[in-house]
């Protein structure tokens, strides 16, 4: 945050780097929980900055705190409570905001390591919460929980830096507006606010994993960012859908190196050099499947984890278990029916019964009128025409998934298809 | 990050105030400076003469010629400006919104450019 010391003594300097590993380790639970003291999220990130402000200057001649988590929350709610004094003008309202912070007696809640680590929940919460829209959501998250700066997001977004602030700017308005209360939902609500919450951190990684636009195929921070997100989330709530998500997450990450070649182009699960796979995210993905198949606990997320790892539980392409796969997808599509599913669904029947019964299922989803401008519908559908030596139909839908899709190095990969079929 | 907030004023609206008013913003302008100091955010903060005391320079076909500021008409001039250091834009805009000019002028948060060379 603060400018280097070119000439600093090195402790200064050891010091200096002491409080910047503080504060990256720490200082989105201290905005958690100054949030929850202080009611607002400026008031919070005000006296955030004032509380790291105020150790840079005293830590170095009395020392590092025991507890720098409890000494930068007192000292952010002092210096909060400051500002509020020195403002005569609102003379009048300071003596009911000082006794909504000192309400909950003095250092009693910031003892309390549950209630703290419900601040980082309740923060999740807020940030995820309906009434933000979807991209605003998305923003506000990977600022206030994941310590992304504006910059960061919207340099990873692909979108102008004043868009990405107007946007948290008007959610936290409204936030403020609504009086959206800071609280984790009570059991009634949660699953559907938690079904929500995933979600996000989800569109996070995709955003990462296979981003909308762009030449870029994977953008590594936000998957990191969206797996530490979900991993943070299972700590505090442990629910099968987030360990479900983060296993999904897990086993589809560890792909990430094997997922493009040496000029960025895209490569294909089947032609995926599986000795770059990572090995660490895997064992980690697959212990939580065989755990929720275990315990017969899989949900949307789980299941989706589960088809995932199928194909790396497969040590070569041809070997993957593509009946079980189509099992999955049949339970996921009871569980919830969509048509991006059944395309799924459809490859991997292809896979069991051949192309031509791939062939009759997408041409059903086409024919719904659902997903005719989804590229990989038809790019799908392009291949089992290939596998069936239907070259010229082939080329047609080909060229119409190449016309519907948005991402460079997908279209280069249907480019080249195209161009393998040229003699045929 | 480097910002640099830009305090834009209507031509004539300081003016209209009391003494009263005007001491009042100054008051709290000097104290929104020290808390800004105290939060590490403060860089450089001025207030500007009025534009009538400003000339304008250019360097043309290498003569210096020098005008009354061709800005004398327009409605809306810069006031002063905080130079601040930041987390980030939205820490930025926070800072901005504080600043006792915003609810009198409107303030232009501008990112300073970076080189690349120091952080």
């Amino acid at each position: 945050m603060t400018a280097g010391h070119g000439d600093a003594t090195h402790p200064e300097r050891l010091l200096q780097k002491q409080i910047e590993d503080i504060y990256r380790a720490h200082s989105r639970k201290v905005l958690a929980t100054l949030i929850r003291l202080l009611g607002d999220f400026d008031r919070a990130e005000e006296a955030l900055q004032d509380a790291f402000a105020e150790a840079a200057r005293t830590w170095p001649s009395e020392g590092i705190p025991r507890n720098p988590f409890a000494w930068l929350v007192s000292a952010g709610r002092f210096r909060a409570i400051d500002h509020l004094r020195r403002q005569v003008r609102f003379a009048a309202a300071v003596p009911d905001i000082e006794d909504s912070l000192y309400r909950e007696g003095d250092d009693l809640e910031i003892g309390d390591m549950a209630l703290i680590e419900d601040d980082v929940l309740r923060l999740i919460f807020i940030c995820c919460h309906p009434i933000i829209p979807a991209d605003a959501q998305i923003a506000m998250s990977l600022r206030e929980i994941c310590g992304l700066t504006t910059e960061e997001i919207a340099h990873a977004f692909l979108t102008p830096a004043p868009t990405i602030a107007q946007r948290i700017v008007r959610a936290k308005n409204r936030i403020r507006a609504a009086g959206i209360p800071y609280e984790v939902p009570d059991k009634a609500e949660l699953p559907d606010r938690l079904q929500h919450v995933l979600h996000v951190i989800y569109l996070v990684f995709n955003e990462g994993y296979s981003a909308s636009s762009g030449a870029e195929i994977v953008r590594s921070d936000l998957t990191s960012e969206a797996i530490r997100l979900c991993r943070l989330l299972l700590t505090l709530l442990p629910d099968p859908e987030v360990s479900g998500l983060l296993a999904l997450m897990l086993l589809q990450d560890a792909r990430r190196a094997a997922r493009r070649g040496a000029s960025g182009e895209m490569i294909l699960l089947a032609d995926q050099d599986r000795s770059l796979w990572d090995g660490e995210r895997i064992r980690e993905g697959l212990a939580i499947v065989d755990g929720a198949l275990g315990a017969g606990t899989l949900g949307c997320y789980g299941l989706q984890a589960a088809i995932a790892a199928e194909h790396v539980r497969a040590p070569r392409a041809h070997e993957t278990d593509w009946r079980r796969i189509a099992g999955f997808y049949d339970l996921l599509l009871a569980a919830r029916p969509s048509s991006i599913v059944e395309l799924n669904r459809a490859v991997a029947v292809a896979m069991c019964e051949g192309p031509a019964a791939g062939l009759a299922v997408v041409d059903a989803i086409l024919a719904s009128g659902e997903l005719h401008r989804y590229h990989l519908a038809h790019a799908a559908r392009a291949d089992f025409l290939r596998q069936l030596q239907r070259f010229a139909d082939a080329r047609l839908a080909y060229e119409t998934a190449l016309e519907l899709c948005r991402q460079e190095p997908e279209k280069a990969f249907l480019r080249k298809r195209i161009a393998e079929l040229g003699g045929q | 990050m480097k910002y640099l907030c830009l305090v834009w004023c209507e031509e004539g609206q300081f003016e209209a105030l009391s003494q009263e008013e005007r001491d009042q913003i100054d008051r709290d302008s000097l104290s929104y400076d020290q808390q800004l100091a105290g939060s590490g955010h403060m860089i450089a903060a001025e207030a500007l003469q009025a534009p009538a005391n400003s000339v304008v320079v250019r360097v043309r076909h290498s003569e210096v010629s020098v005008t009354d500021g061709p800005f004398a008409e327009a409605k809306e001039h810069i006031g002063g400006f905080i130079l601040i250091e930041a987390r980030d834009l939205n820490d930025a805009i926070r800072v901005a919104a504080g600043i006792p000019l915003a609810k009198l002028g409107s303030i232009e948060v501008r990112p300073i450019y970076d080189f690349g060379g120091q952080a």
